[in-house]
């Protein structure tokens, strides 16, 4: 990659952390934290992003940073109150600058009447006087003379740079340029300053420019002008179009002082990492959270939910070689102590006290190693209010969003999942969960409705739920809906949850109308299956008139996998657990030849296929003896069920999850590899793939086969 | 006429190998590494000739009988078998193979042209033949030894 699309790169990751920042600050506003310190925040992630646009000559960009940030800038100098709509407006304009930032990425365009027009309500704010009929105001192209003016003033700008104006690589000609630009301008330059050669600094500043404009344009325009120097310089602009005689350049004497390089930088340039030099160093403490596990450090983390401490960037691939190798330590610490054992050596003997202290030790290490990829799962949330926003508006509904557990930490691999299925779960929430604004009234309500999301640490899994107080699943229009789109049979007798459970069956919708916001041919079925690829599960409950929540309970890490570790002949194979529901003994009575190949066993009323593992995998062609064999009940994608049968379980246990695919390919049947602690691979076997193969005879073909199966099942559940 | 090529700037280093009767040879450049036999899990639905996947340092390496590719009878593996780690563009595999047997230096004008006569099994991995004291060497290309460029047989 070129260095400048990297350094590119760079500007907008950090444009996304400002973008959150913003967020997070406005919503905390909106929650009624308007101190100083969350508003000045606020403004400075929209100042950063405007300078660092500026370096990239973003300049779409920059016009409507610079116009927020004047909003924003009225905000903290207590000018403008944070009323509630105020900050409305600023979320407004939050979504919109997010909006302009992908635009200038190059992902879409952005919709330019929608920033004219948060462009406009943003200049109301701090201008009640203009009025909406006055648009041509709040047009970001206000460095141009306005024609539409005709009084032309007289402007008196003194314009004194100091040194780390010239450090910072500006120069004071480009400026005095734009300023002719905008007018007629007279410029005088005050070199009375300079001393004697002697004394000079090189790098010092000692000139002072005076420049007298004749222009229409406003004291903003001038402003912009020194947009990216105004901390380096001292600036003074006044308007003498009333009273020229009253000028004196002696007055612009006052103030000057001779300062060589502030301390600290005020560049705008060092702003960007303010925030991060801000917090304190906590290194050690996360070291020493991460050393007890990654589970139990993710959930310290997660309580503390303190701001993130001093973080580096780095390469995700070094991270993941990081985690082979100690993986293939552990690997062979276990191989050593099972050569010590061999050997016979005495249990109490120093060589296997100390092989046991690298046993903890190496424990440790892969622990730490694992929590270095765990992420709080903040950046995901924050991106969903502004769904709820839009969602709400869409709908015409009042919505509040409530989340929490925002520190909770995962692996970058499941972060990086969740996303999707949750933005649905929230439009479907909003959508379908909450009542109408008359509804709610109705019903006694607030009109406001609520949504609420949380993730937390469960038994090292994380559990993510989102939960609206709408009027629950109304359980006969679903079953009616089932019924009609032919999914369960007519005199199905079904419990209250199994109703709930109807809606992420293939092919549900429950909306009558098909609207813009859930309706988009993908339902509950497509989360339920993309929940079920990361090795989770989805569960609902719902209270009519109380509402509905939807519980998404994931790993928490996609790079290790809880597995049953189970034997066919003489291969060892990995099970996800995830997947398996039950162990069980099948009796020979309880199974039945369908044809010449499929068998299927009747468990409780219903009837399961039989899946010979050896057989699927073309292992061995005699049939498994079902005397001794033991069989998993397994469920697959959609919900489909199917009983594997093995030759032994051989206990439980946690996977690193190896590809296939990077040195050879993927082979069907087969989800991944790992390696176990004898050092030797072992397989671990795809559910889905296993499942539905045996399903459909070998001819995986469209939905409507699975809908059938599927409503076959679900009678006899 | 060999000999006066010997030593030109264009000369290579390659690593000859035993396959059951044959000798082969490829570009030294392309090997990784060189370990003992180790057992391998034999991965369902794969062409006879791959053997399994074995873990190598954290990953999993695919290993091919290599005998088997060559259309030769399957190697019977002993402790004394070697398997040859090789880079195939991004990828890297393990050749399952007798023993390692020379190391040898050669231009391009010493390599033969593989002749007409042979299978078309040879003809896709024989690059050239060599002959080195007496005996011949085959300088095998290994862009076709992994089976992920054949359109799938299972």
């Amino acid at each position: 990659m070129d260095p400048m699309a990297a350094i590119r790169q760079t500007f907008f990751q950090e444009c996304e952390e400002q973008l959150a920042e913003l967020e997070s600050g406005l919503s905390s506003m909106d929650g009624g934290a308007a101190d100083s310190e969350t508003v000045n925040a606020v403004f400075r992630a929209v100042h950063s992003i405007k300078g660092s646009a500026g370096i990239f000559a973003l300049d779409d960009l920059v016009k409507f940073a610079h116009v927020f940030e004047t909003t924003l800038d009225a905000v903290r100098s207590g000018r403008l109150a944070a009323t509630s709509e105020v900050i409305k407006v600023l979320l407004q304009a939050s979504d919109t600058l997010s909006d302009v930032v992908r635009a200038a990425r190059g992902d879409g365009p952005a919709d330019e009447a929608k920033t004219q027009k948060v462009v406009a309500e943003l200049t109301r704010l701090i201008s009640p006087g203009a009025s909406a009929s006055e648009p041509a105001a709040a047009k970001p192209a206000e460095a141009k003379p306005e024609p539409a003016m005709p009084a032309e003033k007289i402007w008196v700008i003194s314009f004194k740079p100091r040194a780390a104006l010239y450090a910072n690589a500006n120069e004071a000609l480009p400026l005095l340029r734009e300023l002719g630009r905008l007018g007629r301008t007279e410029v005088v330059l005050d070199d009375s300053a300079l001393p004697s050669l002697n004394e000079l600094d090189p790098e010092g500043a000692y000139f002072t420019w005076t420049v007298t404009l004749h222009s229409a344009c406003d004291e903003r325009a001038i402003r912009d002008v020194f947009e990216f120097v105004e901390d380096d310089c001292v600036l003074e602009i006044s308007d003498q179009t009333a009273d020229t005689a009253e000028f004196d350049p002696a007055d612009l004497g006052e103030g000057f002082e001779f300062e060589i390089y502030a301390p600290g930088g005020e560049g705008v340039e060092f702003e960007i990492y303010a925030p991060s030099i801000d917090e304190p160093a906590v290194m050690p403490a996360a070291v020493e959270q991460a050393a007890s596990g990654p589970v139990e450090a993710m959930a310290a983390k997660a309580e503390s939910g303190a701001p993130v401490g001093a973080t580096i960037r780095v390469d995700l691939d070094r991270v993941d070689r990081l985690i082979n190798l100690v993986g293939e330590l552990v690997i062979n610490e276990a191989m050593l102590s099972q050569r010590v054992l061999e050997a016979g050596i005495a249990r109490a003997s120093a060589v296997v006290v100390a092989l046991e202290e690298l046993e903890n030790l190496t424990r440790e290490i892969q622990d730490s190693v694992m929590a270095i990829r765990a992420q709080p799962v903040r950046s995901v949330f924050m991106r969903m209010p502004r769904l709820v926003r839009e969602v709400a508006a869409q709908t015409g509904k009042q919505v509040r969003l409530l989340t929490e557990g925002e520190g909770t930490e995962v692996d970058k691999t499941v972060i990086e999942r969740i996303a999707d299925p949750l933005t649905h779960m929230i439009r479907n929430a909003i959508d379908h969960g909450l009542e109408s604004p008359e509804d709610r009234a109705a019903a006694g309500k607030p009109l406001e409705g609520t949504v609420k999301l949380t993730a937390v640490h469960r038994s090292g899994r994380i559990v993510l739920e989102v939960a609206d107080d709408g009027g629950g699943i109304n359980r006969s229009r679903v079953k009616q809906k089932a019924i009609e789109k032919d999914l369960i049979s007519p005199d199905a007798q079904l419990t209250d949850n199994e109703i709930d459970n109807l809606i992420f069956l293939p092919g549900f919708s429950t909306a009558a109308t098909i609207s813009n916001i859930s309706g988009r041919g993908v339902g509950m079925d497509v989360v339920r299956q993309s929940v079920q690829a990361l090795g989770g599960r989805i569960s609902i409950t719902s209270v009519p008139g109380v509402g509905s929540t939807f519980s998404l309970s994931l790993p928490l890490t996609l790079a290790v996998l809880d597995g049953m570790v189970v034997r066919v002949g003489k291969h060892t194979l990995i099970v996800p657990l995830g997947a398996v529901i039950e162990t069980l003994k099948p009796k020979a009575e309880n199974v039945h030849a369908l044809d010449a190949q499929q068998r299927v066993l009747s468990l409780r009323g219903g009837y399961i296929p039989l899946i010979d593992v050896a057989g699927a995998l073309d292992y061995s062609d005699t049939p498994i003896d079902l005397a001794n064999a033991v069989a998993l009940l397994v469920e697959g994608e959609g919900g489909r069920r199917a009983v594997l049968l093995v030759d032994a379980i051989d206990g439980q246990r946690q996977v690193v999850i190896k590809s296939l695919e990077a040195n050879y390919r993927a082979v069907p049947g087969i989800a991944a590899a790992t390696v176990m602690g004898d050092g030797r691979v072992a397989l671990i076997l795809d559910i889905d793939n296993i499942v539905s193969v045996s399903r459909d005879g070998g001819r995986r073909t469209d939905g409507e086969a699975k809908e059938i199966s599927f409503k076959s099942e679900m009678t006899h559940v | 006429m060999f000999d006066s090529l010997t030593g030109h700037q264009d000369a290579r280093e390659l690593i000859a190998f035993r396959v059951g009767v044959l000798e082969c040879c490829i570009d030294i450049m392309m090997v990784r590494e060189i370990r003992g036999w180790t057992p391998t899990t034999a991965l369902p639905k794969s062409p006879p000739y791959v053997r399994g996947v074995i873990n190598l340092r954290g990953a999993v390496l695919p290993v091919v009988d290599f005998a088997v590719r060559l259309g030769l009878p399957e190697t019977e593996t002993t402790e004394r078998n070697v398997i040859i780690v090789v880079q195939s563009g991004s990828q890297q595999i393990g050749l399952l193979v007798d023993a390692v047997s020379d190391i040898l230096t050669m231009t391009e004008a010493e390599i033969h042209p593989t002749p007409d006569v042979s299978s078309p099994m040879l003809k896709m991995f024989v690059r050239g033949l060599l002959s080195v004291d007496k005996r011949m060497i085959s300088l095998i290309s290994l862009e076709n030894v992994l089976p992920a460029l054949e359109p799938e047989a299972a």
